[in-house]
Formats: structure tokens, sequence, C-alpha cells
């Protein structure tokens, strides 16, 4: 009996340029520092980006101790404490997650995954790395100068970023606006890379709606970065001149410690304008390369394919525009014309539509799937989990009315850990369980994983479902210390070391996580080729890990989409998407 | 399964903690019962989606569990199935959108008659303005801002000479009258948010933002900052009391207005010196003080600072915490000034008194000392002379003996806890960061290293 498989096609288009010969790094220095390798820079980009995160997960853990036990530790003054939020955020939010998605799993997976040998400007792909890098030792530096690292919220605020309240004004903030300035050079020249070899990089064959959704979330996030970027980029650059040769961008005529400064007419709001239309973007920026590739690892295991596959991926896109038209929403409260509230909280609430046919097709992916709970799935149902929650608070925020209460109090801070830091992170960590076999050669330990997985995913919970409710009482996000209060009761302040020591408990339960990376990497069980049994190019490489190169001598031809799991009379439960439909339907027959 | 069992637990536990907590909205005590209804109806909505997809997921992990001798049902897609989801999902979109938009019609209109009243923020305090018997506020500056003016009014401004000025971190508001509170900054951004009013806005230097609610709860509610504002943020607490109209407007009456307080007559120190005779007995013919018979040195404080310590000693908002024994011994003697212009007189007499700094009897770790004080010295500032506009008196070249004092009796609570005191739970805030009486001796010692460069900065 034949099988009929979605999207298959036996015809394949003839070359229509020759295949670039890729430069081969003859020194040391060039292998593995100043590296041409997607692959490499994917690593040098994950390493740094979980580096620097490891010292902004230290920074929230202080940050906890502060909260759940105040005037217990004398190491955190006001000013170190607001000085550990504001490198939290800003560390966790762009030079982590932006630069472990995009730099990272971007550079691993797009030219594996669509069929290329490398980014299509590999030279300028190293040079974004290494701009990156320097972006994050300036972040660091900014830490060590006279006065510390700007403790203006990671929304840099002005006046407040800029004047003498507030801890690191003067060298903390400009270097804070210096190295994201650097970060979205580096951006660009890694991010144009990105999308040109999606757009143009790809193997015969490799359509568009045949790609990953891995590689359609990673793809659209770029656009979205390097349209939303340039926003960020002259706000940081219209600041600098404010704070250094005294312009008013963002400055009206205000006091300060008693003094007047000497700005005039400039407009805060303005600001939080430009902040926004970059920083909403930015959320999805994290969390579509998250959707797309928690979309392949759901259908990898569950044995399935993807549940609504074009809707999916029209979903992303659609998501990807309405994202630059919602960006007030962060702004309800903030003083500009509250008019703007009816049109943002209505396109804010539009977006839900998109957003909750992502989660029925994920959960309509399991349906009649047969499910294999290795550690990466486990990771991924973990992450349907705590999207939902956090995709439906987002609508208590979205809707302008709702927001008024919750504005500024600890549901917000619930809110956006539960969608952009549990989330994201849970598919970070699925996707690294599911993609280290393929960049060692060797499997991550499953016990360890396990454990892992359910520290971190019961912690995190612990953590933040019940946040929302202490938001609810009233109590306001970034102060120091609540201290005494008339409206809230006692038992606030316990459940705030409750969160703490959960927090404390998921803060080590990472150093596992870490044990497992390092030690897996000499002594995991080897993994062959394809240790999942999946259909997507990146695994069906001549050799694991894969060489410079990608795919040894000829490139793969596809003939068929990224899903074709069980498709009914086929050999085996999957078909990968370079094998040919005759070769498949013979066996199938035989089988049968 | 037991990530089945999880789920299940969770979804749970959720539903259950919701319904059991103890923490949930503040009882509200403003006219916005339907910014709740909203937050209701945002619940019933989500909560049912949330609980009907976690357990469908929970099932099918637990019905598809791995079977080798089965496989996957091959469905690219279902049309019928995936544009009913989305119908559903826009629905349940709309029924939370809705009610959502008209209340928020209703909040961007505030009624015509609505009292007007402005709040002013600054780092880290708050203060009002009324617009006096024209009901038109003057105009204001920032540009114009200066110890002397801290509202930055106008004086040729006609419409501002009956505005009163509330230079106090309260403020009070008439039962069941709706109100419209324009908020204005002087330096950065703030935001107004009383919790059981619901609604909350920020202040935005350079514009007039605004916000309107009708209290229909008498009490006393703590007005919080909840914009970054700075170090200070977390202590940029005010009140807002609600109480019957006619106790509203004698309250509104005994307040100044800008032109009462422009008509003041600054204090007369020939005046004021037979007074300060009484004083001399304790606090020295010069104000060097007497750390024997536990009286600071006066000269070089802050005549502002001074005259609202000896008010606050008068009506007893300081001196009358029973643990507080030296502040009981000044509170009679504070009784012996008449009035406030007695008041303004002695001070003034004061300041003409000679600057010497006070001998240093606090020993400690200078070092540890300077590390602490960088958090003081955003508002003490650096050289530790003080900063009027942010209400933080001298403390350099002062009793050091009288700081340590000071110090704890703050962070016990024995000073700055009275209803009354609007700038006491700020520094009851900030002391609570010195852990033990070593953090204080060490903060002490430091601040006894500080020279004043500008001897101006201490008046």
């Amino acid at each position: 009996m034949a099988y009929v498989a979605h999207d298959e096609t036996a015809y394949v288009a003839p070359l229509e340029v020759e295949e670039e010969h890729l430069y081969h790094a003859k020194t040391w220095l060039g292998k593995y520092v100043f590296c041409q390798d997607a692959k490499v820079i994917a690593i040098q980009y994950a390493c740094t980006a979980m580096g620097i995160g490891l010292v902004a997960l230290v920074f929230s853990l202080i940050m906890r101790l502060q909260l759940g036990f105040p005037n217990t530790f004398a190491f955190i003054a006001p000013e170190d404490y607001y000085q550990y939020v504001t490198m939290h955020g800003m560390i966790m939010v762009i030079y982590l997650l932006t630069a472990l998605f995009l730099g990272g799993f971007g550079n691993y997976l797009i030219p594996l995954m669509v069929g290329a040998r490398d980014m299509v400007f590999p030279y300028v792909n190293m040079i974004s790395f290494w701009v990156y890098f320097l972006a994050v030792l300036i972040l660091v530096a900014s830490m060590f100068v006279p006065g510390g690292a700007t403790g203006s919220g990671w929304t840099l605020y002005p006046p407040q970023a800029v004047t003498s309240g507030t801890p690191g004004s003067d060298l903390g903030i400009i270097l804070m606006l210096v190295s994201l300035i650097v970060f979205i050079i580096g951006f660009t020249m890694g991010g144009l890379n990105y999308v040109v070899t999606v757009l143009q990089g790809r193997t015969r064959g490799m359509t568009l709606m045949r790609m990953p959704l891995t590689i359609w979330g990673i793809f659209m996030a770029t656009v979205l970065a390097l349209l939303a970027f340039p926003a960020l980029l002259v706000a940081c650059i219209m600041m600098l001149f404010d704070k250094i040769i005294g312009t008013s961008f963002f400055m009206p005529a205000v006091i300060s410690m008693g003094e007047q400064l000497p700005h005039t007419g400039g407009s805060p709001v303005l600001f939080e304008h430009l902040f926004w239309f970059f920083g909403h973007p930015e959320v999805y920026i994290v969390a579509l390369p998250a959707f797309g590739i928690v979309s392949d690892l759901l259908s990898t295991h569950a044995r399935k394919t993807i549940f609504g596959y074009r809707m999916m991926v029209w979903a992303i896109v659609v998501i990807g525009g309405l994202s630059f038209i919602v960006w007030a929403h962060h702004m309800y409260v903030s003083g500009m014309n509250p008019y703007f509230g009816f049109f943002f909280a209505t396109t804010t609430l539009i977006i839900a539509i998109p957003t909750a046919i992502k989660v029925y097709n994920w959960v309509l992916t399991l349906w009649h799937g047969n499910i294999r709970l290795n550690v990466p799935m486990m990771f991924a149902i973990g992450f349907i989990f705590t999207f939902i929650n956090g995709g439906l608070t987002g609508l208590f925020l979205g809707n302008v009315t709702v927001d008024l209460p919750l504005s500024d109090t600890y549901f917000v801070v619930a809110h956006f850990h539960m969608v952009m830091a549990v989330s994201p992170v849970l598919v970070v960590f699925g996707a690294i369980y599911h993609w280290y076999p393929k960049m060692t050669g060797r499997m991550l330990n499953d016990s360890l994983g396990k454990v892992h997985f359910w520290i971190t995913f019961l912690g995190t919970y612990a953590i933040y479902y019940p946040m929302h409710y202490l938001g609810f009482l009233g109590l306001p996000r970034r102060y120091y210390a609540m201290g005494p209060t008339e409206f809230m009761p006692a038992s606030a302040q316990s459940l705030n070391q409750f969160i703490t020591i959960a927090a404390l408990v998921v803060g080590a339960a990472q150093l596992i996580f870490l044990y497992n990376l390092i030690t897996s990497y000499r002594n995991g069980k080897e993994s062959g080729d394809n240790p999942w049994e999946s259909t997507t190019l990146e695994w069906q490489t001549a050799e694991t890990p894969p060489g410079h190169g990608n795919f040894g001598k000829d490139l793969p031809l596809v003939y068929r989409w990224a899903y074709d799991y069980s498709v009914p009379g086929a050999p085996s439960d999957f078909l990968p998407q370079n094998l040919p439909p005759q070769g498949g339907s013979a066996e199938g027959i035989k089988e049968d | 399964m037991p990530l089945v069992i999880a789920l299940v637990l969770l979804v749970i536990g959720s539903v259950v903690f919701h319904f059991m907590s103890p923490w949930f909205l503040t009882p509200i005590a403003s006219h916005w019962d339907t910014v709740d209804v909203t937050i209701d109806i945002t619940f019933w909505v989500t909560g049912v989606v949330f609980v009907a997809i976690n357990l469908f997921m929970a099932y099918a992990v637990y019905k598809f569990r791995y079977n080798k001798d089965r496989r996957s049902l091959y469905e690219p897609e279902n049309k019928k199935l995936e544009w009913w989801l989305t119908g559903v999902t826009a629905l349940g979109v709309a029924a939370m959108l809705t009610p959502g938009l008209f209340v928020w019609a209703d909040f961007v209109t505030p009624p015509e008659d609505a009292m007007i009243v402005e709040a002013v923020g600054q780092q880290w305090h708050w203060s009002y303005r009324f617009p006096g018997k024209d009901g038109v506020l003057g105009i204001v500056d920032n540009g114009a801002v200066t110890d002397d003016n801290p509202f930055g009014m106008n004086p040729d401004d006609p419409n501002g000479q009956d505005d009163i000025l509330i230079a106090s971190p309260e403020v009070h508001l008439p039962l069941g009258v709706p109100v419209k509170a324009l908020l204005r900054s002087k330096d950065v951004l703030h935001n107004f948010t009383v919790t059981q009013f619901r609604v909350k806005m920020d202040l935005v230097p350079g514009l007039v933002s605004y916000q309107w609610f009708t209290p229909t709860v008498a009490g006393r509610y703590e007005l919080l900052c909840e914009e970054l504002c700075g170090i200070g943020h977390h202590t940029m607490r005010g009140h807002v009391v609600v109480e019957e109209p006619a106790a509203f407007e004698a309250w509104l009456d005994a307040q100044p207005t800008y032109a009462e307080l422009l008509a003041k007559a600054p204090g007369d120190a020939a005046a004021g010196a037979p007074l300060y005779a009484v004083c001399t007995a304790c606090h020295g013919a010069q104000g060097e003080g007497n750390p024997l018979l536990n009286a600071p040195k006066l000269a070089g404080q802050g005549a502002w600072y001074m005259k609202r310590q000896l008010e606050y000693f008068k009506s007893g908002v300081r001196g009358s915490h029973e643990l507080d024994v030296f502040g009981q011994q000044m509170a009679p003697m504070a009784a012996v000034l008449a009035d406030e212009t007695a008041i303004n007189n002695v001070v003034a007499y004061i300041q003409t008194l000679p600057d010497v700094p006070a001998i240093s009897t606090v020993m400690g770790d200078v070092e540890h000392g300077e590390d602490i004080y960088e958090t003081c010295a955003y508002c003490h500032a650096a050289d530790g002379s003080g900063i009027q506009s942010l209400n933080a008196p001298r403390q350099a070249g002062m009793s050091d003996w009288y700081l340590v004092t000071q110090l704890k009796n703050f962070k016990q609570g024995i000073r700055g806890q009275h209803p009354d005191d609007g700038y006491g739970p700020q520094m009851g805030l900030m002391a609570n960061i010195l852990p033990d009486d070593q953090a204080i001796n060490d903060l002490v010692a430091y601040i006894n290293t500080l020279e004043i460069k500008d001897a101006e900065a201490s008046e």
C-alpha cells in the first residue's frame, strides 16, 4: 500500500548558482577564537550569554534575600539593591535571552536546519560575536566604575537615570548606554546574516513553507529585532547627548538635590515611547524563537506532525506584525494621553488570538500522539503550562482598566517572569537537552536532567504563582523594603520569605545543570547521528558533531516538510526531510 | 505519569490557592467598583481557559504516553477545528475587552464638577495644592523652585495668591465628592497610588497628568509612589485622609494660602535672644550642646529643621513616646514657646550663634562607615551639610552622640512613627539598613571626619 505524505514531491529545483567555497581557517586562533564557522560562533555566543546570565541569576538571588529578609543583610544597601535590580533585568532580557536565542540557537540551527554550509556572511558573523563580547565587557566594567552600575531599572527612564538621586547616574549610566549601542551594532551584523541566510541560503527543495518552525521563529524574531533595536539605539544616543553635552531631548526643567538643572523642554514620555517601541517587540524577540523551538520539540518527541503548521507560521508572522502596535500598553499609567489606552488595549487583546492558536496547536499536537516523555519533552510540556499561565495574566495587564490597580505591583513582576523568563528558559533548557547530542555527540545525563526539570518547573511556579497575589494586595515593585504598612497583612512578608527560599532552591538547582553540561561532554553516552529519530536536516549530517561546512560533500536535497512523523504506511515513524519519495514508499510497501 | 499528576495537582492547587488565599485585593474605598468587576470577569474567563487547557493537556500526556506498538495519528491540520477555536477565543477576548473599554472611557473623563487637588511629587516627598476660593490654580514653573518657593509659584499671578499650599505628605479629601487629582513632578517620574482607590497615574516633569476618583469610605490611606524614582523610592510615602466634608472644610480653612505665606515675617533674632535664655541651661550659651545633659549642639543646624522639630516637640509629635526619655525632657521646654512667631524668633537667634564643630565622642571603623554613608549622602549630601529641599538636616560637625541616639530611636520606632510625623517614617525605613550598634558607630565615626566645604550650604 502506498502512502501519501503531506507536502511531498519528487521534483527538486536545479542548482541556480555554484556553491561558494568556504574559508577554512589554518591557525588555532582562526579555528577556535576568531572563528567563522557559525557553529563555533553559536557556542561562543551561548557560553558568553550563559556566563553573564549566571551573574544576573546571582543578582536576583541577592534581591530576593533583601525582599524575603529585609534589614538582615548589611551588604545590600538601597543603592546596591537598585543596581542589582537594573543589572538583573538588563542582562537577562538583552545580554542573555536575546543573545542566546538569536546568536546562540540562531547561529547553530539556521545553517544546519535550512541545509546551508554556513551563514551567508561568515566573516561578519565572526565580528558580530566579538562586538557582542565587547558590549558585555563594557557592561561588566560599568559595575566597577566610581558610583557603580546604573540603578535606574532596566527601563532606564530619564530624568531619573541621569540625575543624582539614582545610583550610577554618571559613569554607570554612560557605560550602560554605550554597551547597549555596541550590542545593537553587533546584533545588526548577526541579524542581517540570519535573515539573508534564511531567505537566500536554503538548500534546494527547502521552500519557506517546509522550514521547521524553529527557523520561522528565529527568522521572524530577527526581523523584529532589526526593526526594533534602532528605536533603542537612537534613544540611547539621545540620552547620552542629554547626559554628556547637555541637550534636552528627554529632560524638561527639573530640580535635582535642590539645584536647578540646565535642561528645559524635553519629554521623558518620548523616551518611554522609544524604549517600548523597542521593548515590546523585544518580548517577542525572546518569545518567537521559543515558540518555534518548542513546536519542534513537541512534534519530534510526540512522534506526531505539528498540528496546523500553516496556521502556526501565520500566527508567528501576525504576532510579529502586531507586536509593533501594542507598545504603549506598558505606558497606560505613564501620563501619556490616556485616550491612547483604547487603541492599545484593543490591539493588545487581539494579539492574544494568534497566541492562543499557538497554544491550542501545541496541545493538539500531543493529542493522538505517541509521547516519549524524555527530558526535552518534559521541558516542552512544562513550557506550555507556564506559558498558559503567563499568557493569561497578560490579559489582565493588557486590558487597560485592569492594569490600573495592577500596574507597578508584583503582579507585573510575576506576569513577565512567568511569560518571558520562566517560559523561554524552560524552552532553552529543553532545547539544550535536545541539541546537545548534535553539538557534542554525547547525550546529557537523563537522571540529572529530570531532577533539574522537576526543581526548575515546580520551583519557578512556587516563586511566581503566589507572587501575583502580592500584586493584588498592592505590593509595589522596585521597593527596597516595604516596611510597616497599614493595608498589607503581616502574612504577606511570610509569603515573601517563602518565595525567597523557593528562589534559592531553584537557583542552586541550576548547578546540577551546569555539572551535567560539563561532565557529559566527556562522559555522556554516545548519541549517534540522530538519537531522537528526528526529521529535520541537522540530524541527517554525515558526522556528529558536524564539521565545518555541515553536510560533507553534497548538500542535502529536501523533498518534504519538517513534520513527517508517523506517516501512515511508512516504514519508520519518521521520514527525514531529505528522504526521496520513492525510497520511502518502496520500503513501506514491503513492510506492509 | 508523575508529570500528569503534577500538572493536575498544579491546576487544582492554583484554583484552591486562589479561593483560599488571604492575599487579595484590599477592601475598596473609592467608587471604582467597576474596576473590580472587570477583574472578576477577567478572572472567570482566564480561569476557565487555564483549567480547561491544562487538564486537557494532562489527559493527553496520560492517554497518549509512549507505546512502541502504536503510531500517532497523522493529522497535519484540521481547518474546521482551528477556525472554531479562533472564533471562541475571539469571543472570550471581546468579553474581557468590552467592559474594560467602557470603564476606561469613564476613567479618562472626570466629571466637570470634580474638586481639583494638585499632588506635587519630588524626590522623595509629596506635597499638595488646592486652587482656593477662585477655583483656579496659579501658574507654576519648575524653574522658579527654590527652598523658599518649593511649589515654584509665580508671585505675580493673581490666580495663585489664594492657592492653598500643603507642605506636608498628608492631605485631606472630602468623603463622597469626586476628586480630580492633577499630578505634577519637580524632578523625576513618580506615581500617585492609593491602593484602596484602585487607580494610579505617573507624575511626569514637564507635563500635568491626572486621575479621578470619588472616595467612598472615610479613613486614612497610605499614598505610595509606584514609579522608580531613585534611591529613596520606597520611602516616598504620604497619606490621604478621607473625612466628612465639614471636617474637610475645617481642615482646609486652617491651611495657609500662598499670599499668607508670602506675608509672613521672617524670624527676628533680637526678639529671639531672650527666649533662648531658657535653652542655655542645657544647650549652652553658644548653642554648642552638652553631652552630660543630653542636649545636642544647635548652632549651624538648618533653621527649617529646628522649626519643624520645635513644632513637633510642642505638639507632642516628638517627645511623647514612652521610651524617648530625652525627648520627654525637651517637650515641656518647647511648650514654653508661645506660638509660631516665638519659634521663628528663637530659631533666628540660634542662627546667629557661632558654628564650632562639636567634639567627637564616638569611635568606630571609619572605612566601614564611609561605605554606609554612601546611602546617606543621597539626601544629607556628601559633605553632611544636609539638603533642605530633601528635608534632610545637617549631620557634619553636629553632636555625634546625638546622631547615635537618634539613629537607634528611628530604628526602634521610638522616633518617626507618630502619625503626624510626615517625614519621620522615611528616616525610619532608611535607618533600618544599619544592622547593629557597631554599624551605627562606624557610620557616625565617618560623619565626624566630614567637613562642610561651603559654609552657606548648612543654612
